[in-house]
């Protein structure tokens, strides 16, 4: 069974449809890029498989044992204040509140649990390091961590690359890459970046309010959304 | 200044009322940091016009002031959050408008009885003596509950605090310690506000949060700070009100003051 199942998905705000007929699925491993214009309903979808709003008809259904509350999530850098006081520790630790139940404390695995993923994002060095006082990617990859310690099946990434510069986006996608590969994670990405998300992504949903294409990313360079979407030259 | 303390101490009410006060101090810190942070600091201005309005009601009824206020501010509080959450109307403008109208109407009660114009001053501007030998207990017993609710949902609230968004996707109520989060100051500032004054509890929330933040950078030091400093400002202020005979609100905010301007100078030296 697949880890989600989204069937028939629509969304609107005010009573105004932005998003439906969504059908798509996602497996163990996969590595989904969400790719549209500004206004596509991208991240409409993206908070409606988070939880954070209710689709107006259709489901999503978590399967294979997945449960709602399990699924990593990397939002928007806007979407954090970046003065907060708050050490690297302290904000991947709070990953693991989804653990801890109505335990005031956190347990020590979930305390080694906080520390392993700092590493596996190469933070160790800025463990107690103010959060704020990082930069642009460092402070994505803390949020990495975070993620991380939230799930063990899937993460969800709402445009992990945005104000990153060119370097630091690279390093980004390999890391995402590997915590695909290496942990197996399967990721859902949204993203505006389609060269990138051909090159990593093993399948696309391509969406301008419904979908335009949903299937492998092999698939996707020679279908026709992809050609009005890239512009003509992306067969090669 | 030993002579002094002692002397201080010597009184009753003077020792109901820094029992009190320094509990109260306490509970404002804590939950000071996470109002700053969340962009709440104006919730809680509204809320002690709130209790002004509810204070003024009930003593012209002849009701038990605390017994009437804390509903009256607690429901007030669900409604900011309401009316913030829902997005109908902007956060600000709805405090404005809440806190006016709660303030004409204490306004009108007043003025429906006669002579009550030192009450009217003390509800404003604080009394060391407004405070009963049972609004004292009511007041320690309330403010340990605070920091008991406080110290078990610490790391839920930080999680609230630092990305509401996050912890709503990984299945934390947000919405619940949002609420807690609300109760917990409409409590902390009825408690405060007849020692500190409607127009001055405020600032026992913001100053300690804002002057910690200068200083310290993780989430647990800036709180732990926090504390600290309240308590420090608040037995200065107390001192200090005590031996020049000033009000001791509006002496508590000037201590308060003074530290901050202070974390100012330092921290720019720090961040240099």
């Amino acid at each position: 069974m697949a880890l989600i199942t989204c069937t028939d998905l629509s969304f609107s705000y005010e009573g105004k449809t932005v998003a439906s007929h969504i059908n798509f699925t996602v497996n163990e491993g996969d590595y989904l890029c969400i790719v549209g214009e500004n206004g596509s309903g991208k991240s409409t979808l993206m908070k409606g498989l988070l939880g954070l709003k209710q689709p107006d008809g259709g489901s999503i259904v978590f399967g294979d044992g997945l449960s709602a509350n399990e699924l990593g999530y990397l939002p928007q850098q806007t979407a954090i204040q970046k003065d907060f006081p708050a050490s690297v520790y302290e904000v991947v630790l709070s990953g693991c509140m989804n653990q801890c139940g109505l335990r005031p404390r956190y347990s020590r695995q979930l305390k080694d649990l906080a520390r392993l993923n700092i590493r596996r994002m190469g933070m160790d060095a800025y463990t107690h390091s103010c959060y704020g006082s990082l930069s642009g990617g460092q402070q994505q990859r803390v949020l990495l961590a975070r993620a991380l310690c939230a799930t063990r099946r899937i993460l969800l990434l709402d445009e992990p690359v945005n104000g990153l510069d060119p370097l630091v986006t690279a390093e980004m996608y390999e890391t995402i890459r590997r915590i695909n590969s290496e942990y197996h994670i399967a990721v859902i990405m949204v993203s505006h970046d389609v060269q990138s998300a051909l090159a990593y992504a093993s399948h696309i949903l391509h969406l301008n309010n419904t979908p335009e294409f949903f299937g492998t990313a092999a698939d996707y360079k020679k279908s026709q959304a992809s050609r009005l979407f890239l512009g003509g030259d992306a067969r090669d | 200044m030993i002579e002094q303390i002692l002397v201080i101490f010597s009184y009753d009410f003077m020792r109901r009322a820094i029992a009190a006060g320094i509990l109260i101090s306490l509970c404002a810190a804590l939950l000071g940091v996470t109002l700053v942070l969340k962009r709440y600091s104006m919730i809680g201005d509204g809320l002690s016009h709130v209790g002004f309005g509810a204070l003024a009601v009930a003593t012209v009824l002849n009701l038990a002031p605390l017994a009437v206020t804390i509903p009256v501010v607690i429901a007030a509080a669900f409604l900011l959050l309401r009316l913030n959450e829902s997005g109908k109307m902007r956060g600000d403008a709805a405090i404005a408008l809440i806190s006016t109208s709660a303030l004409s109407m204490g306004v009108m009660a007043i003025s429906l009885t006669e002579g009550m114009n030192t009450d009217v001053m003390n509800y404003l501007f604080g009394s060391i003596l407004a405070m009963s030998r049972e609004d004292v207990y009511l007041c320690v017993a309330l403010s340990i509950v605070v920091l008991i609710l406080y110290g078990f949902f610490y790391n839920k609230i930080f999680a609230v605090t630092f990305d509401e968004s996050f912890a709503r996707a990984t299945g934390t109520k947000a919405s619940l310690y949002n609420m807690l989060i609300a109760i917990l100051t409409a409590v902390t500032i009825v408690l405060g506000m007849r020692m500190m004054g409607t127009l001055l509890i405020s600032s026992l929330i913001i100053f300690p949060a804002l002057t910690s933040m200068r200083l310290c950078s993780r989430f647990q030091t800036v709180v732990i700070s926090a504390a600290v400093v309240s308590v420090i400002c608040f037995l200065a202020g107390i001192y200090v009100s005590f031996v020049y005979n000033t009000p001791a609100g509006a002496t508590v905010v000037l201590a308060n003051l003074f530290v901050f301007l202070v974390s100012v100078i330092l921290g720019h030296f720090r961040h240099r």
